[in-house]
């Protein structure tokens, strides 16, 4: 078993036009920098990206986004770039707005095997327009279906070569999910470690879900609200 | 005297319980955090995987794999854990969060809330708030009721798209502390030097005056 990549750029060589990616990642945080960098390079397009957000203009996945290569975008909120909106209000970009636990949930069900479920959260709102609803002991629910994709593209804080995950503080956010509900999920490391290096009962995203993992380098590690108190 | 945003969120404050735990929206809400009570342990949600949010970092402590749900630099506290986004709605939806304070552009006097887009204007999202307002225990929203613009929040019906139908408890606002009741609005507090009149004709909606009104202490 050799799941270790020399490269982003590797990692994605057999990414094609089209291709369906999850992206993990809560604005600027815990962003896969280097991936989303070489599927930059690739020049892939028409891609359909899902991620919580779509990064500011020109960080994160607002990369992708200003060279043309995202058709359509599944998110919650999209508030930080105004590239997005010019590129929505014109037409050119097809978008999806998913309350963001109704986005976690549709993946986790991805990955999960399971068909869908039944949500209170919409019920009565424009999210519920063309859904199916029940009640349910006594609540409306409206039921929502599985979210699957081609790629997972992740960073974690410390990968072993098998691919067990770890990641750090708020970094994690929608990356364990994402990573089970791929067909390709390939994770960047800040550190690569051996086999066994890993505590076991610390591990976030165990090996079955990893399909390729790498050393990542030069993190910029963006922040966009920079929110300090004076000591 | 109206309030003013931080005496909003200060009387919001005191909505807190020993052993809380709080998810608080942006705006106002987030003022709601200098506030708490002394002598009591409430605990901060962030939907993006976080509980216990302790204060915004000094420089040295400053960490961008550490935010909260509006993309804030914020620190951990002692007992605080993290968690995925789908154990953090798992949480919100599942009935475990105390109480959601969080803003509103409209709210009416049934409860239904509209906090999340003006179509054809702005295309942002609902984030969270649509799980929020359906999950938690209880929803307050912490607002100005008057728009700078004049135009009044507090109606019958929302006119824009709403967050979630009759999911709203209670209401602070410049003016008072409303409660959402099966009759409508009902006028519990008042702020200081301001009459029933003045409060009535800040809502579009009919309100009913508590029998045991009482003036907001700031």
């Amino acid at each position: 078993m050799n799941k270790v990549v020399g490269s982003a750029d590797e990692a994605v060589a057999d990414m094609k036009d089209g291709a369906v990616i999850f992206s993990g990642g809560f604005g600027l945080c815990g962003n896969p920098e280097n991936l989303i960098t070489a599927i930059h390079k690739k020049g892939v397009k028409n891609l359909t990206v899902v991620s919580n957000n779509c990064g500011t203009n020109d960080k994160g996945l607002g990369i992708l986004l200003q060279s043309k290569q995202v058709k359509k975008m599944i998110a919650s909120y999209v508030g930080e770039n105004k590239e997005f909106e010019r590129q929505y209000l014109a037409g050119e970009l097809e978008v999806e707005l998913n309350p963001q636990g109704t986005l976690a949930e549709r993946i986790r069900a991805g990955g999960a095997g399971l068909g869908g479920f039944f949500t209170p959260t919409g019920a009565g709102t424009q999210i519920a327009e063309g859904k199916e609803s029940r009640v349910i002991n006594g609540r409306e629910m409206i039921f929502e279906t599985p979210l699957k994709a081609d790629y997972a593209i992740v960073r974690a804080w410390k990968g072993d070569k098998w691919g067990n995950l770890v990641f750090r503080k708020t970094a994690r956010n929608f990356s364990p999910m994402m990573c089970t509900a791929a067909r390709i999920t390939i994770a960047e490391v800040e550190h690569l470690v051996e086999v066994g290096e890993l505590e076991p009962d610390s591990v976030h995203v165990p090996s079955v879900y990893v399909k390729r993992i790498f050393q990542g380098s030069n993190y910029q590690k963006w922040i966009e609200k920079r929110t300090l108190r004076t000591a | 005297m109206p309030l003013t945003r931080s005496q909003i969120a200060a009387r919001a404050a005191r909505e807190l319980k020993d052993g809380y735990y709080v998810n608080l929206g942006i705006g106002i809400p987030t003022m709601v955090a200098n506030y708490v009570p002394k002598g009591i342990d409430v605990i901060f949600q962030s939907e993006n995987g976080m509980l216990g949010i302790g204060p915004y970092p000094t420089e040295a402590e400053l960490d961008p794999d550490l935010i909260n749900a509006g993309k804030e630099t914020v620190t951990e506290i002692k007992g605080t854990s993290y968690f995925s986004s789908a154990d953090s709605f798992a949480m919100i939806r599942g009935g475990h969060i105390d109480i959601a304070i969080l803003g509103a552009m409209e709210v009416s006097e049934n409860g239904d809330l509209a906090n999340w887009t003006i179509p054809g204007k702005v295309v942002k999202g609902m984030g969270g708030a649509m799980d929020l307002v359906s999950g938690a225990k209880r929803v307050l929203v912490a607002m100005e009721q008057v728009a700078k613009d004049g135009s009044k929040k507090l109606l019958k019906e929302c006119r824009l798209p709403i967050t979630g139908k009759k999911c709203v408890n209670g209401i602070i606002t410049e003016l008072g502390l409303y409660d959402i009741t099966p009759q409508g609005l009902v006028l519990r507090e008042i702020a200081p030097g301001v009459t029933p009149e003045e409060v009535q004709a800040a809502c579009e909606a009919k309100i009913r005056i508590s029998p045991e009104l009482r003036t907001i202490a700031v």
